[in-house]
Order: C-alpha cells, then structure tokens, then sequence
C-alpha cells in the first residue's frame, strides 16, 4: 500500500459543491492523509517542518485546488515556495521527494472545451499547469496527468457524484501503486481505461 | 553694589533670563549668553556685582564642572572609557606638550622671565571643559570625533593639572607658603600634606579604588533604598550627596574633584539608576555652570585692557592663536577628518578656567606680580568670551568655505543607531511583550519603568531598563528622547498616559507615538489628542477568543481569519468615528454616562453594519447565473 498525502487548497471551501462532493470521498480513507491547508494556515503562516515531515511519510503527493485563473489559490503557491526548498526538495542534495507520484486534482468552471486553442481560453489545462509539472520534475517526482473535473457549473447532481466516485477509484489505483497504463496518450486520468467504465463523462 | 543674598540672586537670575533666550533666538550658545549677562552685570556697566564678589562666586560655581564631569561619567560606560585610553595619553599629552613649548617661546620672546612664562604657559596649555563641552552637548556633537577627542584631551588636562598645581611651588624662590586657596581645582594644603610620599600616593590609590568599589557596594543598594520610598526629593539629595562625597574625598587625598566626579560617574554609568541620576542633577549642574559663566564675565577687568590694550590684545591673538596651531598638528597627526579638526582647533582654543586657578595659586607664591596677573586673567577671561564668538565664525564662515563636509564614519554610524532609537515606556505585562518581540528582532529599546524591583529583575536577566517616572520630561530628555525615532508608550495608568501624549505631542512633534490604550474610552481621547497610532489591549485579544468560539462551532478558519481582521479594521474605523464627534463634558464624574453613551453609538453603528454577509469572494454563483446567457464560460 502507497500511502497518499492529499495537500487541499481551498478559501472559501464551505461554498463550494462540487469540493464538498470530492473530499467526502476520499477524506477518511486509512492510508490517505488529507492536509486542509486553509484549515490548517489561516494566517498563511506555514509550518514548513511539519510539512516536510508529511512529505517524506507518503508516496504519492497530490495538490487539490481549484483552478482559479489559470492557476492554484495563493496558500497553494505559498506552500510550493515555502515547502519545496532547495538542498531539500531540488538541487545537489535535494533528493527527499524523488520518485514519489505527483499530480494536480483540480475543479474548473470552464469545460474542457473552453480550454483548448479553438476555446476562449486558447490553452489547455495541461498546458496551464506546466509550471505545476515542471515542479515535481526538478523535484525527480513522476508527474501524473490531472484528475479534472471541468465544468463544474453545468454538473448535475448525479454527474458530481460519478466524479467522486471516479476519484475515490483514482486513490484506489494509486494506493495499489498500478502503473497507469497508456499515460502518454492520456490528457487526463479521467480518461484512463481502469476508470473508464465507470459512467461519468 | 552689594546686597542681601537675594538681592544677588535675583541679579543673576534676571541677567540669565534676559540674556540667555537672546543669545539663543540669535542662534549663539547659551555660554555666550551667560557670559553677556556677567559683563552686563559686572563692576564696569552695570556694577551689580563687584568684581571680588564675582571672583567668590567664579569659584563657587566651578562645582557646576564637578558636577557636569559627574554626568559626563555617567554617559560612558567603563568599557569605552578603557577604549578611550590611549586617545586621552596620546592626544592630550600631546596637546599639552606642543602648547606649552609654542607658549613657553612666546611668553619668553615678548620678555617674561622664564618661571613666569613657564607658569603662564602651564595656565594657557589648558582649555575650558565648561565652555567646551556645555557647547558640544548643546550642539549634540558628543559622539563625532570632534567631541570625542576635544572630551580626551580635557580629560588629560584635568590628571595634568594636578601635577601642575604640585610643580609651580617648585619654581617659587620664597619659601613661604601660600594661604589656602579654596578653589575646586585642587586644594593645596590639603589634608595629608603632612605624610609621606608613599603614604600619600597610597591614599591616592586608595581613594580612587574607594570610589569604585563605593560605587558599586555602596551607592546603588543606598539607591535602590531610596527609590523604593519613592520620594523624589530623596533621590535629588542623594544625587548631590554621591557627587559632594566624591568631591570632598577627592579634595582630601589631593586630587581633582573634577576627575573624582568623572570616575564616580562612570562607575555608575552601568546602573539602572543612570537616567535618574542624570535628570536629578541636570538643573544643579546648569544652574552653576550659568553661574559660572556669568562670573567669568564679570570678572573681566576692562581697567586692564583700558590701560594696555595693545598688549592684551596682542597677548589675546596670540594665545588664541599658538593653541589652535598645536590644536591642528594634533590633530593632523591623529588623522582626524578636516572639519572635525577645524571644530577642534576652533573650540578647544581658549584658555580654561584652571588658568585662574593656576595664576592665583603661582601670584600667592609671588612667582608673577599683580599686574601680570591682572593681565593673564583679563586674557583668560576674554579668549573663553571670545570662544563661542570663534565658534560661529568658524561653522558659518570657515566650515562650509570647505564645500562638501567631510563624513566621518563615527557619526554615519552613531547616525544609523540614533535613526532607529526606540524608547519603551512601562515594562509591565503589555510593555514587556512589546520589550521581549523587539528584542528577539535585534531592536534593543531603551526601556523606563518606574517599579525598582521590576527594573532590578530585568536587569539581572539583561534588560537594559532605567528606573524612573518617564511622565517627567527631564527623565526622558536624558534617555534621549530628542534622538529617539519612535516612543512606545505601554503605561498602565490611563489618565498618565494622556498626560503624558500631551506634553509629547506638542514637544516632539515629529516623534511617533506608538500607544497602548486600555479600552475603547481613552483610545477615544488618545484619538482626540491626535495619536495615529493607538493599540487597545483588549480589542485583538477579544476578537481572537471570537475567532476561536466560531472555530470551535465549525466555521472555516480561513473564512473567519478574514472576517476577524475585516472587524478589527472595522472598528477601529468607528473609533474614529465616533471620536470625532463632540464630547459632552471633561468631568470625571460624567465619565460613566459616556461610557454608556458611547457604547450605546457603537452598538447602533454595528445595527447599520449589520450581520457579516458571506463576502463575494471565491463565489461561483454569479457566475453560474451568467451562464445562462452565455455559454462560454
């Protein structure tokens, strides 16, 4: 079993659905850490001994947020700067995170339609979260396409709840360490065949 | 003419009042003031004073240099005075040599015979500690290298001094000897004249190791006594009693009262009581060095100077100007930066007032007749009168003709420290947080309390607290506050409190007041007196626990971390507010009623406010109903 530290960014987390739907899931799980950042930091005051201490207990490291334009929350950003320090996390020595797993479990109001480059917003999400990848490859961790649930606005009731589903799969596979076949034609983990039969979108 | 005591005070007094706030609204130093005043009084235009009374009173008043030395010791703390060491050999042996061989080869050349110019050049060698540090103090220039060696060099003047009043009976034929004088430089006759050498020179040992260990075993425990009856008059008494002791033991033993003073001060220079000290015995100090001056100025003997002015004159230039030579190589040959030496040259070339020690003492023992005696001391009379009138002309006319001033590293750096200079009033449970957060950054206040016990205990743990009632301006004048950037202000007391911003506010206005206010009521005066910043010791404590009661009922933290800090803000707001609205009455009575009367506009403005709405941000919502006319999003 790979123990699995979830790492939730959000501010206004008691507004938001579709969150609620997805941390339920996964929450209470044995062998899944889940961190609340803004829980945890109001004062965005971050503990980084504790952090580092978290990190080096788990395998796989996923960063939940929304994606709020185009990128993570600040407490987000503010953990990666504070937390992944050089001679630690990247650099000579820094090799405490090397091949752990990583990967960004985001919700977006836009659809995956409107993030392409016929979309309004010309990019796709996995072309915004390039900085995010590229982060957990100095760190020599394995990054993992993004879980996405994208277009949170139009899901139904049923749709959130085959997303939560789907994402307590997700936690499943990683904890069983699966190799993830077919990643490299695989924008999103959603679209993997092990979470494929399931009926979400 | 001469009266009842009284009646002379008051001359002196009104000469001081007239004269002084003159001298400085024209931007001259008050020593010029004081010394207008004693020529203005004197025996040749007023005739208040006679001249053999101003002579009395000349000596009498040279306590006043006793006593700013004792000061100056208490500003110095025995490691920089050990540091001081080789600048006051090197400098004032150095000094005193160069000026004594150019005066000694002057004084022989006009024709004086050899014992009188050798005497003579001995009283000239020496410069004014009164004058020139009383200047150096007003224009705070203690710290610059200027004050620093002008300080070394007086220092060495006031040891050789000593040695002086013991060589020039040597160089008397008679062998008569002199009454008594009763001046301050240095009793002759004193008490253990009768004793061997080596007896003597024991005692001498004896008295300054005396003085040290008193210091530390005998007056401060005598203090701590004293403070805790917390009578202020008490402590003024023993102020002067520390300095009057050191002084008289110094007197006994044979040496310089002055120097005795310097040692005590310094001594005591590392004790809590250092601040009160100095503002207990601040007034006593300036009075008898005004006094001082007005003597000097009245004891200037036109007569002289009407019969031979060619002569004084030339002997005045001179002087004035044999010592500023030595005073320039001296101070090439430490490498001290252009201007600060030409401040030096400037300040230290008068002839001081051991000269009129020195020459009564030399006349008594016939070595110069009256008339040359006469004319030494209008010369040294008339070189301190004319110092700070050099003074001027050297800072307005000479220094700037230098164009760019010359940096020198010291002050930058004294600079740099004074820039960041904070004063922390109260020590109790709000001031030391305040005291222990800065400290941990590095920032050490200056920190005043007025509980002897409590500033006993924080010193033992490394502290640097001064005992004292900083709502008296003399003790904050001497904590520094007129360098001090920033004043924390965590007294208990309320009603101290705004006193106290009162008098800061309309003295200091630049100095920024940081404030603890005990609740919402005086914060409403302290806003009113026009402190920007006032911290109410309840206000952040009681959000916090609401914080806290709302976390514990599951609200997000985050969420309510913002909304705590979005009614503080808030309230400080209503504060103001509401301060701004007319008071009803300043009586302590309607005190009450107010409270309520302002609680009351305050629950009312928080009724408008209303409940906390869930603020808008992160809120999908809007954009959910958007949606519907537009796809795109």
């Amino acid at each position: 079993m790979k123990s699995v530290l979830i790492l939730f960014a959000h501010p206004k987390f008691e507004q938001s659905r579709t969150n609620k739907a997805l941390v339920d899931q996964i929450k209470n799980r044995s062998g899944v850490t889940f961190h609340d950042l803004y829980e945890r930091y109001p004062d965005f005051n971050i503990d980084i001994m504790v952090e580092k201490n978290l990190l080096t207990r788990h395998d796989v490291v996923i960063w939940h947020h929304p994606l709020y334009w185009y990128s993570c929350p600040p407490l987000m950003k503010q953990w990666i700067d504070l937390v992944l320090e050089f001679g630690w996390a990247y650099g000579p020595e820094g090799n405490a995170l090397v091949s752990k797993r990583c990967l960004n479990v985001i919700t977006a109001g836009g659809s995956k339609e409107v993030y392409c480059s016929q979309g309004n917003n010309n990019y796709s999400v996995n072309e915004f979260l390039r900085p995010f990848e590229q982060t957990a490859t100095l760190c020599g961790m394995e990054y993992l396409p993004p879980f996405a649930v994208m277009g949170t606005h139009q899901l139904s009731d049923q749709q959130l709840e085959d997303h939560a589903a789907q994402y307590g799969q997700l936690i499943s596979l990683l904890q069983e360490d699966k190799s993830v076949k077919a990643i490299g034609n695989c924008k999103f983990l959603n679209d993997i065949p092990e979470l494929k039969n399931s009926n979400a979108i | 003419m001469s009266g009842s005591i009284l009646f002379q005070a008051i001359i002196f007094l009104a000469g001081a009042i007239i004269c002084v706030p003159i001298a400085r609204k024209l931007g001259l130093s008050s020593v010029l003031g004081y010394l207008l005043a004693g020529i203005l009084i004197g025996p040749f235009i007023l005739n208040f004073v006679g001249g053999k009374e101003g002579e009395d009173i000349l000596h009498f008043s040279e306590f006043g240099v006793v006593m700013m030395l004792f000061l100056i010791g208490l500003e110095i703390d025995p490691k920089s005075f050990w540091n001081m060491r080789k600048t006051i050999l090197g400098m004032g042996t150095s000094q005193v040599g160069i000026t004594l061989l150019l005066a000694y080869l002057l004084f022989v050349t006009v024709g004086f015979d050899w014992k009188v110019s050798l005497t003579i050049s001995m009283a000239v060698a020496l410069s004014s500690t009164a004058i020139v540090l009383q200047t150096i103090k007003e224009k705070n220039m203690m710290d610059t290298s200027y004050g620093a060696s002008s300080f070394s060099i007086l220092l060495f003047q006031d040891i050789i001094v000593i040695f002086m009043l013991a060589a020039i009976p040597l160089l008397s034929d008679t062998t008569q000897q002199p009454a008594a004088s009763d001046h301050a430089g240095g009793e002759h006759g004193y008490l253990l004249e009768s004793l061997p050498l080596g007896l003597q020179a024991l005692a001498v040992i004896g008295s300054v190791v005396g003085v040290v260990l008193a210091g530390r075993y005998l007056i401060v425990p005598m203090l701590r006594l004293v403070a805790i009856t917390r009578l202020r008059e008490l402590f003024s008494a023993s102020a002067l009693l520390i300095v009057l002791g050191i002084a008289y033991l110094m007197e006994v033993v044979g040496l310089s009262p002055a120097l005795g003073a310097f040692l005590g001060g310094v001594v005591l220079a590392n004790s809590e009581f250092k601040h009160e000290l100095e503002s207990n015995l601040e007034p006593f100090k300036g009075l008898l060095l005004g006094l001082f001056f007005i003597a000097v100025g009245a004891s200037i003997n036109f007569m002289v100077i009407g019969e031979s002015p060619l002569m004084i004159g030339g002997l005045l230039v001179g002087v004035i100007v044999l010592k500023a030579v030595a005073l320039y190589v001296v101070g090439m040959v430490f490498k001290i930066k252009t201007d600060q030496r030409l401040l030096m040259t400037v300040g230290l070339a008068q002839i001081g007032e051991f000269a009129f020690v020195l020459l009564s003492f030399a006349f008594q023992l016939n070595i110069l007749d009256s008339h040359q005696l006469d004319q030494m001391l209008v010369v040294t009379a008339l070189s301190m009168a004319l110092s700070p009138i050099l003074g001027i002309i050297n800072e307005r006319v000479v220094l700037p003709r230098f164009g760019t001033k010359e940096v020198d590293s010291r002050t930058t750096m004294d600079h740099v420290a004074k820039a960041h200079k904070v004063i922390l009033i109260g020590f109790g449970h709000f001031g030391s947080t305040v005291g222990r957060f800065l400290r941990a950054y590095g920032i050490e206040a200056t920190i005043l309390d007025h509980d002897s016990n409590r500033v006993d205990l924080l010193r033992k743990m490394g502290f640097e607290v001064y005992y004292g009632d900083a709502t008296r301006m003399d003790l904050l004048e001497s904590a520094g506050i007129a360098e001090a950037r920033i004043l924390i202000c965590a007294i208990d007391n309320p009603d101290a409190t705004i006193e106290l911003m009162k008098i800061l506010k309309e003295k200091y206005p630049l100095l920024k007041l940081m404030v603890r206010a005990k609740g919402q009521y005086d914060a409403y005066d302290l806003h009113n007196l026009g402190i920007q910043n006032i911290y109410r010791e309840t206000l952040e404590t009681s959000v916090k626990l609401a914080s806290d009661v709302l976390y514990h009922m599951g609200f997000r933290k985050y969420s309510v971390h913002r909304q705590a800090q979005n009614f503080i803000k808030y309230d400080e707001e209503s504060l103001k507010r509401l301060a701004n609205q007319p008071k009803n009455s300043d009586e302590y009575i309607f005190r009450v009623r107010e409270e309520i009367a302002y609680q009351e506009k305050q629950l009312e403005e928080d009724l408008k406010r209303g409940i906390i709405d869930y603020d808008n941000q992160w809120d999908s919502e809007q954009m959910r109903l958007a949606r519907k006319d537009s796809a795109d999003i």
